[in-house]
Parts: C-alpha cells; structure tokens; sequence
C-alpha cells in the first residue's frame, strides 16, 4: 500500500491505517540501519533538500542520515549563510531551491504554517521538521514508534504530556497521532501554558483530558512525554521562576512512582536537567530517550520513502 | 461641459433618510435630484435608465477605508481606490490616516484632497490622526486639520493605548464637532498575535489574542466618552460582547457609535485553518488572505454582531478595505499584513444578510447612507430633492462569483475569492455623472469627474 499524499505538514488528517503504514515501514527501515552497511540504493538520482529556517540537531541530522541510508543526496539549506540573511523571501527562496531541481523539502521553521505555504509552491512532497508552535509529524511517528516498539498497541494507553504545552509542536503533533491511535491523552502543565480548547479538537471524541497537578496526572500513565521549558518563558509573565516550574512540574522519581510499573519516560530533546526532569531519570531505566533518537532515523527513512512513492517492501527490494 | 440629465425608471426607490420606499421614478437635473415620483417626464437629451427590478439608493457611505496614498501607492491609490469603491456602491469614502507620511498636518491633508479632486471618481473624505505620526502620545492640532477638511480623528491600525491621551482627544474634539475613532484592542494582549484565540488558534499553534482584548479597550473608551461628552466611533466591532457594552453606553447617554464589517459579520476563523470548497474557493490552511485585524471570531460573535446591527445598536457598515500587495499576503502567516480588499465585496456580502433575514433591505440601506453620516456629520446619504446626485442602482438578486482578477482595486486579496454572491451593483452615479456601469465594466470608466 502506498502512501497517497504528497505532503506530511501534520498528523491531523492522518488515517489510523496511514500511520500505522509508516510505522510499519519504519520497521523495515530499523533492520536496513541495523546492517553492517546500513545503506540502500533505493532513492539514488533524488535530492533532499533541508531547508532550516531555525537551529536544529537532532532533526536535521536525522533526515540527512534517513536521505543517505536511502541513498538520495542531500542539500542543507539554514537561514544564516544563505540569501535569507539578504532578506530574501520565504516564497522566493522554495522557487530557487525548485528551480535547483530538488525532489524533496524538508522544512524547519519558527513560523506556524510556513510548511503549508511550501506545499502551495512547491510541486515536489514538503515535510514539515517544525514549524512554530504548530506541529512536528515526524518526532510524533517517532514518539509513536517507539512507544510501539515497546508496550504494542497503542489503543487504551495512558499519555500524560507535561510542561508547556501551548508553545509545543511536539505536544500538538502527539496529540494528533496518540489520538488517532486510540490512546488517552493527560495535558499537564502550567493552566496559562495549557489551551483549553486542545480538549475540544475535531475527531478526539473526549479522549484528551486536561489536568494542572502533575501527582495526579500522572497517576496510572503508561507514557509520560516531558516536554524541555524553554528559557524565554521565564520571563515572570509566562512563569515565575524555573525554580517554581520545577516544584511543580519536574519528573521526579517520587512521580514516576505513581505512574504503572514500567512506564515509558520520553522527552523530545534537548532537555533541561534538573528544571522539567530530574537527572536520574533523564538516562534512567525508563528512559527511552536515546531510542527516540535513534528511531528518528527510521522513521524519517520510512517518511521520506513513503512520500516519494514507495510501497511497503522497501528495505527488502533495497537489497 | 454640462452634465446630461438623467431619468431613472420605475426601480424600487429606497430613501431611508425620507423614509421611502416604493416603485418610483428619479429625476437627476444638472448633477443633483430634481424629483422622485410617478412617471415623470423625461427633459430633452435626458439620458434613460430602466431600473425595473432594481433598487435605487442613495449611493453607499464609507465611514472607514485605506486608500494609502501617499505613501503606499504600490499597495493602492486614491484613483484606484476610488474605481474600486465606485464599484462597490459608494460615492462618498472615509479614508483612515495611516498613510506615510502620517494624515497628522494640514498639508497631508491638503495633498490627499488635492490628489482626489484630480483623481477620484467619487467623494474622499480623510481622517486625520489622533495623535502626531501616530505614536500615540502628542496630539495633532485638531483644529488646523478641521481646517484643513480633516472630517474626524483616527490612529485607526494602532490602538490608541494611552489612556490619558484618549480622553483629552475625546475632549479637544468636541470643540471641533467631530469624532474620535479608535482600533480598539488591547496593545498587550495583542502583542505578536496573529489570529483569534479560541480552537482553530489552539490547534494551529499560531499566536492568538482573545475578544476580550477588545472588549476590554472599547469599555474603557466609552466610558472615556461618558467622561467627557466627547463623540466616540468604535471602529469595526469584532467581538460578541462589545455590542452590549456599547448598548449599555448609549443607555446611559454617551455619544457613542459602532462600525461592523461584511467579514466580520459574515467569516469565522475556523477558516484560517483552511475552507474545503471546490476550485477558487479552496483556501489552504494558512492563507493569509485570511488575516485582518481586528481577526475573524467565532460563530457566536457573528450572532451577535448581526442582531446589534439589525438593532441599530451598531450604527454602520465600513468596509475597512485595506489593500496589500500580493507579495505582502504570500508569506509565513505571522509575518503577513493584516487586512484585504472590500470595496467590491462589500455591499454584495452585506447583501446576503438581507437574502438570510438578519435584516431588511431599507435598514441596510440606512446603515450604509445616513448612518455613517451622522458620525462625522456629513449632509450626504440622501436623496432629498436639490442635492448631489450620488446614487447606486443594484439588482439585489443578480447572481455573480467573486473574482479578485478582477478587482478595480490594486490589492487583489480577499478571502471571499471564488465564493458566490447574489446581488450587485449594476451602476453608481456621483454628482449625477455615471462613475460606474456594470454593463460597460469590462472598459471600466476612468479619469476624473466633471472635466
């Protein structure tokens, strides 16, 4: 079964059984990495473009590995460095990387939507690797995968997601994706950093429920998804002081005690030590934050395959 | 040359100033209406217009549009603006001072009206700002600018934050009878917001700002006006509540009136998240045509706002028209420029309230004519015997499809772009000189009036 879209801007209209396509796509992908040369011919002759308008590790280095082990060349783009400095416009900037002849965008951005405006101009798929506030599908098909990978079907899980979920792609993306999947999903975090109206999203059918006191959220979770506070919100208006945040919302060990036995603890990186999660449990027996990462490559193999018309067996005819 | 004389006939007259509202003929003699009865004779050379079926008004009244000139003149001028609103149905607009330089000195002023005289096909009318280069603090010399033919006083785009500032320009312009108009949002809960808060903002991650930012701005500046006996004009309601708070200040006597807008009366936000229609209706999530501000609200705001304008508890129709360049609406949504083109959308989407029931044809009508003359006091909007000839015609059952390609205007932005409309424009008449026809509209008519 192919993937019959072109673009992946967000999981908000994403079938049950599309993602489940690119998880289990992804799986393909985790075997092919796990070669002694984790590397396929498959999408020799394509050029991925990473256009970054805003700082990144992980991500991008993520799909520059995806492209490579794929086989396809890659072309990093950021926004100092470029004609972007220069002032150039966003719109002018995808017509030239078009006119370039590029066969995939991958696109980061500090702007909500400009992905979509891509997708406008572009004929060839967008992947959006962030943008703004709005949404990251592919750290959420990582989330999911991993998750996956590690508890089975997702549907009746327990997902309490904690800290500032207003100004998180991850949160919203997760939302979207958990959703769709059947879990249940607990929003924790600051009342003025948690939009009620998430509860009321289209198609969610009260399975996202809303929580400010942390000991209670995460009672019984089978995930908890810590998200990094981000320096800029310290600013006394947003929040008083990272001192105040982390005795309220850190998972610590006395909290993930209240959660089940075995809970997964995920963080989409970089994390804040000591402020939204205690160090102990950063890199502890719960942690899967390291597979995340590592799963990020898989997925965004799986994604960009996927998109540019590939079918299920992928890593198999690679060979 | 002498203007020809012109005959209307037999089309649905509706004269909210006089209270009419009948199958009657219109007499235009030398520029200005002669008559309005039964059969009347036609003058020799007279030209005819066969109205059945339509309605002659008096031509529509903006009380709030952006012409940007000078200044902006890539975005629009004062001769473009004007065969756009001639378009629309009006003769008579009211331009807002945000222009650059700032509508702040006599001789900003002077050239605006200088331009349009030689430019315009219609009646312009400026604004001059509240204070000077609308910074929000020193106030302009409001009675130089009177002077000047400046008709009221506006920082309209920038709220008028200062609390201090605003009550002693409510006060200052009442020595000169006019208004003081405010964008009435609360500059904090705005800052960096580029839509209403609420579902559509929350699942599009995008910087929102909520009605009360409004509502809090325009309680403040009607109790301003309790104050001080100073006439207020709250620019283009958005909110809900705004409207029982201007009831309640009328209530309680203060000189007090409100503006809506077509959209705001007609668009919810939900389509910043993208409209499903079929070929030019399809908006994309994001588009930008979608940003105005005050931003689209909600269903219970529309609510709302139509029942205050049916009521009369929101005096008038602007249009805010405000035109942008394409390549200022093609950008990430943050980044885009707020507002979009309404002369020629105006008065047709006004139009489907009335084919819905919110309200009747003669309240339209004397929201759009008498109404916004009576906040800055104009003697237009009628079509009393002895004055200017400014009418517009219409077929209020034409069917058509909004096309932005074809816009008079410069700034070919508007979220109702491929949306079907009933009802339209068929010819407007300015000072008894036709300055739009809708049958001779593929050659729209250009140059100025009377030379």
């Amino acid at each position: 079964m192919p993937l019959t879209r072109r673009n992946l801007l967000d999981l908000d209209d994403f079938q049950r059984d599309e993602i489940s396509l690119i998880l289990d796509t992804s799986v393909s992908m985790t075997e092919i990495l796990s070669r002694q040369i984790p590397r396929v011919p498959t999408l020799r002759g394509t050029t991925i473009a990473n256009l970054f308008y805003e700082a990144s590790t992980r991500t991008r280095v993520s799909f520059e590995l995806a492209a490579r082990a794929l086989g396809a060349d890659v072309v990093n783009v950021t926004a100092s460095g470029s004609s972007v400095e220069k002032g150039e416009s966003l719109v002018d900037t995808l017509r030239t990387v078009q006119a370039l002849g590029v066969d995939v965008v991958v696109m980061r951005h500090h702007d909500a939507g400009a992905p979509y405006l891509a997708a406008s101009i572009l004929d060839c798929p967008v992947i959006n690797a962030g943008d703004g506030w709005h949404a990251h599908p592919s750290q959420a098909l990582l989330d999911l995968y991993t998750v996956r990978s590690h508890l089975g079907d997702l549907a009746g899980l327990k997902l309490v997601i904690v800290g500032d979920i207003m100004h998180s792609r991850v949160a919203r993306s997760n939302i979207w994706g958990f959703a769709r999947m059947g879990a249940r999903i607990t929003l924790c975090g600051p009342p003025q950093l948690v939009p009620r109206e998430l509860t009321q999203l289209p198609g969610t059918d009260g399975v996202i429920q809303m929580e400010p006191d942390f000991d209670l959220a995460v009672e019984d979770a089978d995930v908890v998804m810590v998200l990094r506070i981000q320096q800029e919100r310290m600013d006394g208006v947003h929040l008083p002081d990272l001192r105040e945040y982390a005795t309220l919302y850190a998972l610590t060990e006395d909290r993930l005690a209240r959660a089940r036995p075995g809970a997964l603890v995920m963080h989409p990186g970089p994390m804040n030590q000591g402020v939204e999660i205690s160090a102990a449990i950063a890199y502890g027996p719960n942690s899967v934050v390291e597979e995340q990462v590592t799963n990020g490559v898989a997925i965004r193999m799986a994604s960009v395959y996927l998109l540019v018309g590939g079918g299920e067996e992928a890593g198999a005819n690679g060979d | 040359m002498a203007i020809r004389d012109v005959l209307i006939r037999s089309g649905r007259v509706i004269d909210p100033a006089a209270n009419r509202d009948e199958i009657a003929d219109l007499l235009i003699r030398a520029g200005k209406i002669e008559a309005v009865g039964d059969s009347l004779g036609t003058p020799n050379g007279a030209e005819i217009i066969d109205a059945a079926g339509q309605v002659v008004a008096p031509g529509l009244v903006d009380p709030h549009c952006h012409l940007r000139q000078p200044g902006f003149e890539y975005k629009e001028t004062i001769g473009s603006g004007s065969l756009a609103a001639a378009a629309g149905g009006y003769t008579t607009i009211c331009s807002m001072a945000n222009t650059e330089p700032v509508a702040d000195a006599r001789a900003v002023i002077e050239t605006i009206l200088e331009v349009a005289e030689r430019d315009a096909v219609i009646r312009v009318l400026p604004l001059a700002s509240v204070t000077v280069g609308m910074q929000g603090r020193q106030l302009v010399q409001m009675g130089e600018l009177s002077d000047a033919g400046a008709i009221g006083f506006s920082d309209d785009g920038i709220p008028l934050s200062s609390t201090h500032t605003m009550r002693t320009a409510l006060e200052y312009a009442t020595r000169f009878g006019h208004p003081v108009a405010n964008h009435a949002e609360d500059a904090e809960l705005i800052a960096g917001a580029a839509m209403h808060e609420g579902l559509t903002s929350a699942r599009l991650g995008l910087p929102a700002a909520p009605r009360q930012a409004e509502e809090i701005m325009i309680g403040r500046d009607v109790l301003l006006s309790e104050l001080t006996g100073g006439s207020y004009y709250a620019l283009h309601l958005s909110s809900g509540g705004s409207v029982e708070l201007i009831r309640r200040a009328k209530e309680r006597g203060a000189p007090v009136r409100a503006e809506v807008t077509p959209h705001h009366l007609t668009l919810t936000d939900a389509i910043v998240g993208g409209r499903n229609e079929p070929d030019a209706a399809h908006l994309q999530p994001y588009d930008a045509d979608t940003k105005v501000n005050p931003p689209l609200r909600e269903q219970s705001d529309l609510d709302l706002l139509r029942e205050g304008l049916a009521s009369g508890v929101i005096d008038c129709v602007g249009s805010d028209h405000a035109p942008h360049a394409r390549h200022e609406k093609e950008v990430e949504y943050a980044q885009a420029a707020s507002g979009f083109s309404c002369f020629e959308t105006a008065f047709a989407t006004m139009l489907s309230l009335v084919h819905d029931g919110v309200l009747d044809l003669p309240t339209l009508i004397e929201r759009m004519t008498t109404a916004p003359c009576r906040v800055y006091g104009l003697p237009y909007g009628s079509l009393s015997n002895g004055v200017e000839a400014d009418i517009v015609i219409f077929d209020p059952d034409l069917e058509w499809t909004v096309d932005r390609e074809q816009f008079l205007s410069k700034g070919k932005n508007t979220p109702y772009h491929g949306l079907p409309m009933k009802g339209c424009v068929t010819r407007t008449i300015f000072g008894g000189v036709t300055v739009f026809d809708l049958a001779a509209a593929a050659a729209p008519i250009s140059g100025s009036v009377g030379d």
